[in-house]
C-alpha cells in the first residue's frame, strides 16, 4: 500500500513537472523562437481535453455505473458541436481575434454595445455555475486522497483539510501562471502546455486502467462484453428526454464554459487549427470514454456492494494490488482536476478583474487612469485576488454541500447555470436584431429559473426550504421547483433545462424585439455577425483632442512600457508621422482601444480611453448623430458629385456652343464689314464726282463726261453687288426656287459666251469643242448658264496673257459631267485655289469690278443643282471645273 | 511750308477724286495704290501730309501708320485715314496706331479739303512752338499724333 507520503510526494513532483513545463513553455514563447509544437494543432485540440474533468475521469465511471451509457451524452454534445457546427465555432473564433476578446463575458459585452451591466451579469452567472465544478475538481481530489488515505493506518486524513491545501495549490499555480501576462494576445503558453501534458497523462492513465481491467481482469475483450451484458449497464436502458436534455446540455456547455471558451478562442493560435480539432478532439474524447462501460462494469460485479462508483478508476486497481496503477490513475485525476481548476479560475478572474473590479476602481480613481496609480499593477492585484476568491467560493460550496452529491449531478447544475449564456451567444453571432436588453433579460430569466429549478434544490440543506420544494413558492403549486406550471412527473434536469432555456430564449427574443438596438450595439452587431466581411470597422471615438502622451502613459500603465512604446511605435509609422507621438485619429483610439481591451476587457478600455479623450464616453447619441450625419453628408456629396458633373457637361455643351456662336458672330461681323465697305468704296466715288460736278464751275466737257461716266459705272457696279449680295443671300437660306427644264449643253455654253463678251470689248477667244454639244441636261439651265458665264467673265478679267484664250472642254465620266474651262493666264497661286470659292475674297489687288462673291455663288448654284465647281490644278493657265451629276436630276 | 500730300488709295475712281480737289486747292499729290512698299513712298517723298486708305492690297494702312510712327523720321507728319469699314473699333485701332485723324466713306468733298487744311496749319503751329525748344518736339509731335 503506497503510503499518504509517497502519494504527497507523487503529487508535489507532479506539480512541479507542471511548473516546470509551463515555465519552459513560457520562456520559449517570450523569447519569440518558440518551438512549432507549441503552437500546432495538436496543442490545442489536447487543450480542448480540459472539457473533461475529474467529472469525466471518476464520474463518467460512476454515471455509468448508475445510469447505464447515459454518460455517453456527455461525450456526444461537444462531438457535434465539433463536427457538425466547426463554422460557428470559427466564427467565434474569427470574433475573439478580431475584437481582441478576453473572455465570454467581454465577447458578450462587446457585442451589446460594450454594455458593462451584461458583463457583470454573465460573471456573475459565470462565477455562480463554475464554482460547483470547481468544488467537484476538489471534491474528486479529496476523494481519492481518502481512498489512498484508508488504506494507511499511519494517517488519519481531515478532508476539509485536504481540500483546503488542494485548493490552495491550485490557486498557487493558476497565479503564477495565469497572471504573469496582461495581454491576452501573449497567451498564457504555459498553463495551455501544462494543460495538454495534462490532457495526455489522463488520457493514458485511464486507457491504463481499461487495458488492465479488460485484458488483466476480466480476462479479454469477450469476457468482458460477457460480464457488461450481465451487468445491470447491459440493459441498455435510454430515457430519450434525458439524453436529448444531457446531449443538449453538454453541447451548450462546451461553447459557454468560461474555461473552454478560454482555451479555444482566447488561447488559440491559429483559426485553421479549429479544423484539425474538429475531427481530433472527437477522436480524444472517443478515446477516453471507451472504457467507461467496461470499468463501471467489472467494478460493479468485483467491489464490495456500496463501493463509490466514482473511484472505481482508483478501487479497481487497489483492490487488484496493483499499486503503482491506481498511483497513475491517481494522477491522471488530480491532472484532470487541477487543469479544469486552473484554467477556468484564469477565465474567471480576467471576467472578475476586468468586468467588476477595474470598472469599480475606475470609477472610484475618478481623476482619471492616466493620473494616479498604476493600472497594470491593479488589473494583476485584481486578477490575482480573483483566483483565490474563486478557489475560496469553491471551497466554500464544498463545505456547505457537504461534499456528498454525485459527482455527475454537480457536473450537470453546472453545466446548465453556463448554458444560459447560450441564446445571447448564439444570437448575438447570427442575429443583428439582437439587443442587449434581450440578451439581459434573457439571461436574468434563465439564471433565475435555473437557480430555483437546480441550483437552490440540489444545494439542500436548509437553503431552499423543503416546503417551497414541496408545495412551490408562497404555497403556490404551479411553482413547485421540479414541477412548474403544473407540469410534473418530468425527471429533474430534463424540467430545469426545458424551462430555463425555454423561458431564456423566450426572453431574449421579445426583449430584442421590443428594443431598438443602440447605434453601438448595431455598428457592434454588425462587426460579429458579418465578421467574415470586415474584420474591423468604425465603432469608436470622435474627437481627437486627447493628448498623445496622456493615452501613451495610460498605456504604459497597462501593457507595460516595452508594449506600449511598440504598439506607439508601429501606429507612428502607419501614420506615416513625425514627432515623437501618433496624431491620436479616431483610428488609432480605435486600435488602441482594442489593444487594451485585450488586458482589461473591452468596457473597461473604452471606459478609460474614454476618460482620457473626452473626460467622458462618447455617447451612443452623439454617435448616432454623427452617423447620421456623416450618411447625409455623404449622400449630399454624392448628389452634389452628380450635379456637379452634370453642370460641367452642361457647361462644356454651352462653351462649345458659345464657341460656334461667337465663330458665327466674327463670320458675321466680317461679312459685314465686308458689305460695308464694298457698298461705301462706289459710293465714295459716287460723292466726290457728283460733288465736283455740282461745285465745279470751270470744268471741261471732256472732265464732265468722263466724270458722269465714273458715276454712272460706280452706280452699276453698286447694282451689281447688290444683286450678288441678294441672289446669294437667296441661295443661302436655301429660299431659292429652281426652274428645271431640259436641254442641250452646246446651247447653254453658246448663250453663256455671248452674254459675258456681250460688249464686245473682250479680246478673248473661246475654244470650244462640240463634241458633246448634243448631251442632253436637265436642270436648272438659267442658273447653270450664270455660273458659265462667270466663269467665262472671270477669264477674261483676270487672264493676263497676252492674246488671251480660253478652252471650254466637257466630258462625260459615268454619271458626272465635268466641264472644265481652262486659260492661258497666269493661273491662280496655290495658296488662294480654295479661298477664292469665299465671299469678297480676290486675288488680284486691282479692282475688277467685281466684289469677291462671283464664284462663291457659282458654288452655292451648283451645290444646288448637285454638283459643284472647283479649281482644277495641273493646267497651264487659270483652270476651273463644273462638275454636275447627270443621275440625280434634282438636287436637294 | 509746302503743300505735299501723298495719298495711299487703290481704288482708282477715289483717287482721281481726291487729286481733283487738292490740285485745285493747290497741292501737290503723289499718289500710290500698294500697300506693300507705301512707307518707302512715303519716306522718299518726306510730304507735309498723308492720306491713308484703311483697306489695301499688300500691306494695311494699320500696319503702314504703325511703321511710320516707329521711326522717327517724319516726326509730327499728319496722318489722315480714311476708310470704308465705319466701325468704332477701327476708329479706335487706328487712333492708337498714331493716326491724326479718322474719316468714314463716303465723306463729302468739303469735309476732306477742311480736314487736310487744319491737320496742315495744326502741323505748323506744331512745328513753329517747338521751334525753340528742341526737347519738347518730338513729345508734341506724339501728343498730336495720338490727339
Amino acid at each position: 500500500m503506497a503510503s499518504l507520503n509517497v502519494l504527497a510526494v507523487v503529487c508535489l513532483g507532479y506539480v512541479a513537472l507542471l511548473f516546470l513545463v509551463a515555465f519552459l513553455a513560457d520562456r520559449m514563447a517570450s523569447r519569440g523562437h518558440s518551438a512549432r509544437w507549441l503552437r500546432s494543432p495538436l496543442v490545442y485540440t489536447l487543450s480542448l481535453s480540459i472539457y473533461c474533468t475529474a467529472w469525466t475521469f471518476y464520474g463518467a465511471v460512476g454515471y455509468a455505473a448508475r445510469s447505464g451509457l447515459e454518460y455517453i451524452t456527455i461525450y456526444l454534445g461537444p462531438t457535434l458541436v465539433m463536427i457538425g457546427w466547426w463554422w460557428g465555432l470559427r466564427k467565434l473564433v474569427r470574433i475573439g481575434r478580431s475584437q481582441r476578446v478576453t473572455s465570454i463575458a467581454d465577447l458578450l459585452s462587446a457585442r451589446y454595445g460594450k454594455s458593462n451591466l451584461l458583463a457583470i451579469g454573465v460573471t456573475i452567472l459565470a462565477v455562480i455555475g463554475t464554482t460547483p465544478y470547481i468544488s467537484l475538481q476538489l471534491q474528486s481530489i479529496t476523494l481519492s486522497f481518502a481512498i489512498f488515505a484508508e488504506a494507511d493506518p499511519l494517517r488519519s486524513v481531515n478532508e476539509t483539510q485536504t481540500v483546503f491545501w488542494v485548493a490552495l495549490g491550485l490557486a498557487v499555480f493558476a497565479i503564477l501562471f495565469g497572471t504573469r501576462n496582461l495581454n491576452a494576445n501573449e497567451r498564457h503558453h504555459g498553463v495551455v502546455t501544462a494543460v495538454a501534458l495534462e490532457a495526455v497523462v489522463k488520457l493514458v492513465s485511464l486507457l491504463a486502467v481499461g487495458i488492465f481491467v479488460v485484458w488483466g481482469i476480466a480476462g479479454g475483450l469477450s469476457q468482458t462484453l460477457q460480464r457488461i451484458d450481465a451487468s445491470s449497464i447491459g440493459q441498455w436502458q435510454v430515457d430519450g428526454g434525458r439524453w436529448a436534455a444531457i446531449t443538449f446540455l453538454s453541447a451548450a456547455a462546451f461553447v459557454c464554459l468560461p474555461r473552454m471558451f478560454q482555451v479555444m478562442v482566447v488561447e488559440n493560435e491559429d483559426e485553421r487549427h479549429l479544423r484539425i480539432a474538429a475531427w481530433a478532439f472527437p477522436l480524444y474524447l472517443l478515446l477516453i470514454s471507451i472504457f467507461v462501460v467496461p470499468i463501471a462494469a467489472i467494478g460493479l460485479e468485483l467491489l464490495p456492494q456500496g463501493s463509490n462508483p466514482d473511484l472505481f478508476v482508483l478501487t479497481l486497481p487497489l483492490a487488484e494490488g496493483q499499486q503503482g496503477l491506481a498511483v497513475l490513475s491517481f494522477i491522471g485525476g488530480f491532472s484532470s482536476a487541477t487543469s479544469m481548476a486552473i484554467v477556468a479560475a484564469m477565465a474567471l478572474s480576467t471576467m472578475v478583474s476586468n468586468h467588476i473590479v477595474m470598472p469599480i476602481w475606475l470609477r472610484w480613481q475618478e481623476v482619471g487612469a492616466s493620473v494616479s496609480g498604476d493600472v497594470r499593477d491593479v488589473v494583476l492585484l485584481a486578477r490575482r485576488l480573483s483566483i483565490a476568491g474563486i478557489m475560496a467560493l469553491g471551497y466554500l460550496y464544498y463545505t456547505i454541500s457537504g461534499g456528498g452529491a454525485a459527482l455527475a449531478a454537480i457536473g450537470l447544475i453546472a453545466f446548465a447555470g453556463v448554458a444560459q449564456m447560450l441564446p445571447s451567444l448564439v444570437g448575438g453571432l447570427f442575429w443583428r436584431g439582437a439587443t442587449r436588453a434581450g440578451a439581459l433579460a434573457g439571461l436574468t430569466v434563465g439564471f433565475a429559473v435555473w437557480l430555483y429549478t437546480m441550483l437552490l434544490p440540489a444545494l439542500g440543506g436548509g437553503v431552499l426550504p423543503t416546503h417551497i420544494l414541496a408545495e412551490g413558492l408562497f404555497g403556490i403549486g404551479w411553482l413547485k421547483p421540479h414541477a412548474l406550471f403544473g407540469i410534473e412527473g418530468l425527471d429533474e434536469t430534463v424540467h430545469a433545462v426545458l424551462w430555463s432555456m425555454l423561458l431564456n430564449t423566450g426572453a431574449f427574443l421579445i426583449g430584442s424585439l421590443a428594443t431598438f438596438p443602440s447605434p453601438l450595439e448595431r455598428l457592434q452587431g454588425a462587426q460579429f455577425v458579418d465578421v467574415f466581411e470586415h474584420s474591423s470597422g468604425p465603432r469608436g471615438w470622435l474627437g481627437s483632442v486627447a493628448q498623445a502622451e496622456d493615452l501613451m502613459i495610460m498605456s504604459q500603465r497597462i501593457l507595460g512600457a516595452g508594449e506600449a512604446q511598440r504598439f506607439f511605435q508601429a501606429e507612428l509609422a502607419r501614420q506615416g508621422g513625425r514627432g515623437p507621438l501618433p496624431e491620436p485619429t479616431p483610428a488609432f483610439l480605435e486600435r488602441l482601444e482594442r489593444e487594451l481591451s485585450a488586458s482589461i476587457g473591452a468596457a473597461a478600455a473604452h471606459a478609460m480611453v474614454g476618460q482620457i479623450v473626452g473626460g467622458s464616453s462618447v455617447s451612443v447619441q452623439d454617435l448616432m448623430a454623427v452617423a447620421d450625419e456623416t450618411a447625409q453628408i455623404l449622400e449630399y456629396s454624392s448628389r452634389l458629385e452628380m450635379q456637379s458633373e452634370e453642370l460641367s457637361r452642361t457647361a462644356r455643351k454651352l462653351q462649345e456652343t458659345n464657341e460656334k456662336l461667337t465663330q458665327i458672330s466674327q463670320q458675321k461681323d466680317a461679312f459685314l464689314s465686308q458689305v460695308s465697305h464694298e457698298l461705301r468704296t462706289p459710293m465714295t466715288s459716287i460723292r466726290a464726282f457728283s460733288e465736283i460736278l455740282r461745285d465745279a464751275d470751270h470744268l471741261s466737257a471732256t472732265d464732265h463726261t468722263r466724270y458722269a461716266g465714273i458715276i454712272h459705272d460706280e452706280a452699276l457696279r453698286l447694282t451689281r453687288l447688290l444683286n450678288d449680295l441678294l441672289d446669294l443671300s437667296v441661295l443661302e437660306n436655301g429660299q431659292v426656287t429652281l426652274n428645271f427644264s431640259a436641254g442641250r449643253l452646246g446651247d447653254v455654253l453658246d448663250h453663256a459666251v455671248a452674254t459675258a463678251l456681250a460688249d464686245g470689248s473682250a479680246d478673248l477667244r473661246v475654244l470650244r469643242d462640240d463634241a458633246t454639244d448634243d448631251l442632253r441636261l436637265s436642270t436648272d439651265l438659267d442658273r447653270l448658264s450664270q455660273v458659265f458665264i462667270n466663269l467665262i467673265a472671270n477669264a477674261e478679267k483676270y487672264c493676263t496673257a497676252e492674246q488671251p484664250q480660253l478652252r471650254i472642254v466637257a466630258q462625260e465620266s459615268g454619271d458626272w459631267l465635268f466641264i472644265d474651262f481652262i486659260d492661258n493666264g497666269a493661273g491662280i497661286p496655290p495658296e488662294y485655289r480654295t479661298t477664292i470659292f469665299e465671299k469678297f475674297s480676290r486675288v488680284s489687288p486691282e479692282r475688277a469690278g467685281g466684289a469677291g462673291l462671283g464664284l462663291a455663288i457659282c458654288r452655292e448654284i451648283m451645290q444646288r443643282l448637285g454638283g459643284d465647281v472647283g479649281y482644277l490644278a495641273g493646267q497651264e493657265g487659270g483652270a476651273f471645273r463644273v462638275s454636275l451629276s447627270l443621275r440625280r436630276e434634282i438636287a436637294a | 511750308m509746302g503743300r505735299h500730300v501723298v495719298l495711299v488709295e487703290d481704288e482708282p475712281n477715289i483717287t482721281e477724286a481726291i487729286r481733283f480737289l487738292l490740285t485745285r486747292d493747290g497741292w501737290k499729290v503723289d499718289s500710290h495704290a500698294d500697300g506693300t512698299d507705301a512707307v518707302d513712298v512715303i519716306r522718299a517723298a518726306k510730304p507735309d501730309l498723308v492720306i491713308l486708305d484703311l483697306m489695301l492690297p499688300g500691306k494695311s494702312g494699320l500696319e503702314i501708320i504703325k511703321e511710320l510712327r516707329d521711326s522717327d523720321e517724319l516726326p509730327g507728319l499728319p496722318v489722315l485715314m480714311l476708310t470704308a469699314r465705319g466701325q468704332l473699333k477701327d476708329r479706335e485701332m487706328a487712333e492708337r496706331a498714331g493716326v491724326t485723324r479718322f474719316m468714314t466713306k463716303p465723306f463729302s468733298n468739303t469735309e476732306v479739303l477742311t480736314a487736310v487744311r487744319d491737320l496742315h496749319a495744326q502741323a505748323g503751329l506744331n512745328r513753329a512752338a517747338a521751334g525753340g525748344r528742341e526737347g519738347e518736339r518730338t513729345d508734341l509731335a506724339e501728343r498730336a499724333g495720338q490727339g
